[in-house]
């Protein structure tokens, strides 16, 4: 059946799904089997810090192989508010992979975050709460959670401040990433919409003498209009996105969430 | 390990604009991580058509001479130029002959007919489908990234001069975010009675 | 029979067997219907064509021209969907101009699948034939290995589970042309919106006795919106370190031929005394 039905993910053996492989048999009758925990959820997340603020964004869909789960799963969550919807938040999560292992590190981070507040009596510093993130990924070294994670909120000067995470915990503080199925095609966007990267000052030079254009502090509007024109484009071209976009933002008056819809082809 | 159209790495891009249509490519030539070459063009003008070629180098070198070999034909048996779209279908053809055995190249079209005056534009995959787009065409190792860049920045009816930066931009914000491409640019613009050639200051890392 | 060229085939075999990956076709991850109806018949499809999770083209043609009357829609590996229709249409009309008749869809059908079959299914061709010749109205599939069927409803594609769901609730016997044409459109939607490997338009094709009728984008759901900012750059806005001008005048240099005075001065060959 598997030949008949070639073009079918399904039976292709495509995606990786748990228990996947068929048990391969030696000679001797000694049979293999493998467990593969692990699947790919698909979509994709991106991260923007402002001046004043930070913008984690994340598309709704969530795939297995060419089928779709469901058209609303949030990837960005608010970490270490008063209950379970986060009221009073300053702090925001998106994790983007496998999404069952992305909901227990937000749980797991979510109650870390509480009970430093109720141990210490004051909210967490993004900065704490980036390297405590860091070592949660780490104490999974060798069975790792297989996410792509990036945590937003405002340092201790107000500024914005955005991390990000590879599965195993190393990370730094960045002004903008994406992250993702779709993370290769917004990343090089942003590089050049965000960080002005291969802009240059006209007529201030010749070739090689020419000004590099100067970064500017994005405003608010302009990122969120930014974010969504990444995500849109993101939809035409990569088939596990789309939906919806949801945005959380980060100022200094708490977090606010924004949800618009996206394509559902 | 890696497959063959990634060992020596390389993007090429295609765009139309208002009257005028463009074609782009990196200069890169490595061997895996290793960069042996910063001056690989993967442009090659066939009269006033042109056509970008990433992939397996050695394919590269082939499938380039094969098709000015059997553009140079055409010309003596036909006494006039090839059209964009002629090429475009003598192109599909010959990758297709070689169904099993393919070559290891992404083509890229881009030129003017001159008989209609239209923009043209079109990719292939190794075995010759076309894909016959509007707005823009991408190959190479930097093709998401190109994909990402080419939809972000492009619009419609842009003049050959925007059309000039946007090309650029995508190109090289793309390679930069691609460990097999980049090295500087060249960039071409086609218009009816002109082609600019340029080349860009890139990274050189 | 086309003459494929295999001469690339020792190498691309040995780099295979070093761990080589071969290479990634465009394929058409695709949904594909057929239903008839009194009198006619009428194919649809969707028009994402993709490369692994990425849209290689946002809209493709997967309704292939056979003969007037009689139409393919294509899944699988898009180049194969593309020459195999091409190569049997180009036959089918030989046959039909040397036999004097209209060609029918089981001559059709047949040339596919003996094609197919003789490839053993490395042509990655799935097919939907459809038409009317003068036996009436034909409706097939054509797997890559050369299997066939024969229904009153078909779906083929990784949205084929998807569509058929559509026609297994809402097809009824003596189904009109109208209804079957929104059948067929709404089973390629139920395919575009749930299975990722189809997406964008929707094309169908009705093909009656007296004529033939192809809606190319016959739906068009998914038009992307205005973009929220202009991203034209000022001019002068990248780093140009050299550039050349060539006119069109001055290409007509580059390609005319110029005629060679014989026995021009300095010319001359060199000849032994």
């Amino acid at each position: 059946m598997a030949a008949l039905f070639g073009q079918d993910a399904l039976t292709d053996n495509g995606p990786g799904y748990a228990f996947s492989q068929a048990p391969s048999s030696a000679a001797g009758g000694i049979r293999e089997r493998s467990f593969y925990p692990y699947t790919d959820n698909g979509g994709s997340t991106l991260g923007i810090a402002g001046e004043d603020f930070t913008i984690l964004a994340g598309d709704t869909r969530s795939t297995s192989g060419y089928n779709i789960n469901t058209r609303y799963a949030p990837k960005v969550f608010k970490i270490g508010g008063d209950d379970s919807e986060g009221t009073n938040a300053t702090i925001i999560l998106s994790v983007v992979g496998f999404a069952a292992d992305g909901q227990i590190l937000k749980e797991r981070l979510d109650t870390i975050v509480k009970m430093y507040r109720y141990q210490h009596g004051k909210p967490m510093s993004v900065k704490a709460c980036a390297q405590r993130l860091s070592t949660i990924l780490y104490g999974k070294r060798f069975f790792p959670y297989y996410v792509h994670a990036i945590l937003g909120g405002l340092d201790e000067e107000g500024k914005g401040a955005l991390y990000s995470y590879d599965p195993v915990g190393s990370y730094e503080r960045e002004q903008c990433r994406a992250g993702g199925a779709a993370a290769s095609l917004i990343m090089p966007f942003l590089d050049n919409q965000v960080n002005f990267k291969n802009q240059y000052v006209p007529e201030s030079g010749e070739g090689h003498a020419l000004q590099e254009r100067p970064r500017v502090p994005l405003k608010r509007k302009e990122t969120e209009e930014l974010v969504r024109d990444a995500f849109t484009s993101a939809v035409e071209r990569h088939i596990e996105v789309g939906d919806g976009l949801q945005m959380l933002v980060v100022t200094k008056d708490g977090v606010e969430e924004i949800y618009s819809p996206l394509k559902r082809d | 390990m890696s497959s063959p159209f990634s060992i020596n790495g390389g993007a090429c891009v295609a765009m139309v604009g208002k009257d005028c249509v463009a074609i782009a490519c990196d200069l890169r030539l490595g061997l895996q991580s290793l960069t042996v070459s910063n001056n690989f063009p993967k442009i090659f003008p066939y009269g006033d058509v042109y056509l970008g070629l990433t992939g397996l180098a050695t394919d590269v070198a082939t499938v380039s001479d094969l098709l000015r070999y059997k553009v140079n034909l055409y010309r003596l048996r036909e006494e006039r130029a090839i059209s964009p779209q002629t090429l475009a279908n003598l192109v599909s053809s010959s990758l297709y002959e070689r169904r099993f055995g393919p070559f290891f190249v992404s083509p890229v079209i881009a030129g003017i007919n001159h008989t209609t005056g239209k923009p043209f534009i079109c990719g292939f995959d190794s075995i010759g489908c076309i894909d016959f787009a509007k707005d823009f065409i991408v190959s190479g190792t930097a093709s998401d990234q190109l994909f990402g860049t080419c939809e972000g920045l492009w619009e419609p009816d842009l003049a050959p001069e925007d059309l000039f930066e946007t090309i650029s931009q995508a190109l090289l914000n793309a390679v930069d975010r691609d460990a097999l491409s980049g090295w500087g640019a060249h960039v071409y613009i086609i218009e009816k009675d002109k082609v600019t050639k340029r080349l860009l200051k890139g990274r050189q890392d | 029979m086309p003459g494929f060229d295999f001469s690339n085939h020792a190498r691309n075999a040995a780099l295979h067997a070093q761990g080589f990956p071969l290479p990634k076709a465009t394929s058409t991850g695709t949904t594909i219907v057929g239903c008839i109806f009194d009198g006619g018949v009428v194919i649809a499809a969707d028009t994402r064509a993709t490369s692994g999770p990425i849209v290689a083209d946002k809209n493709c043609e997967k309704l292939h021209y056979i003969s007037p009357q009689i139409w393919c829609a294509g899944a699988g590996t898009a180049a194969d969907t593309e020459f195999t229709t091409a190569l049997i249409s180009s036959q089918l009309e030989l046959h039909a101009l040397s036999t004097g008749r209209n060609p029918r869809v089981v001559t059709c059908m047949t040339m596919l699948k003996q094609h197919l079959f003789q490839h053993q299914g490395h042509i990655g061709a799935y097919l939907v034939v459809a038409g009317v010749d003068p036996t009436g109205v034909g409706l097939f599939t054509v797997h890559a290995h050369g299997s066939t069927d024969k229904l009153p409803y078909v779906t083929m594609g990784s949205g084929s589970l998807a569509a058929m769901s559509v026609f297994e609730t809402q097809w009824k016997s003596n189904i009109d042309r109208e209804g079957a044409i929104k059948l067929a459109a709404d089973a390629i939607q139920a395919g575009i919106f749930n299975d990722l490997g189809s997406g964008s338009n929707v094309d169908v094709c009705v093909i009656t006795k007296e004529k033939t009728t192809l809606m190319r984008n016959y739906i068009r759901p998914n038009e992307r919106e205005r973009k929220q900012r202009s991203y034209v750059f000022k001019r002068g806005t990248t780093a140009v370190l050299r550039e050349k001008v060539v006119e069109r005048v001055d290409i007509g240099k580059y390609v005319t031929v110029h005629e060679v005075p014989l026995e021009a001065e300095g010319e001359k060959m060199e000849v032994d005394a």
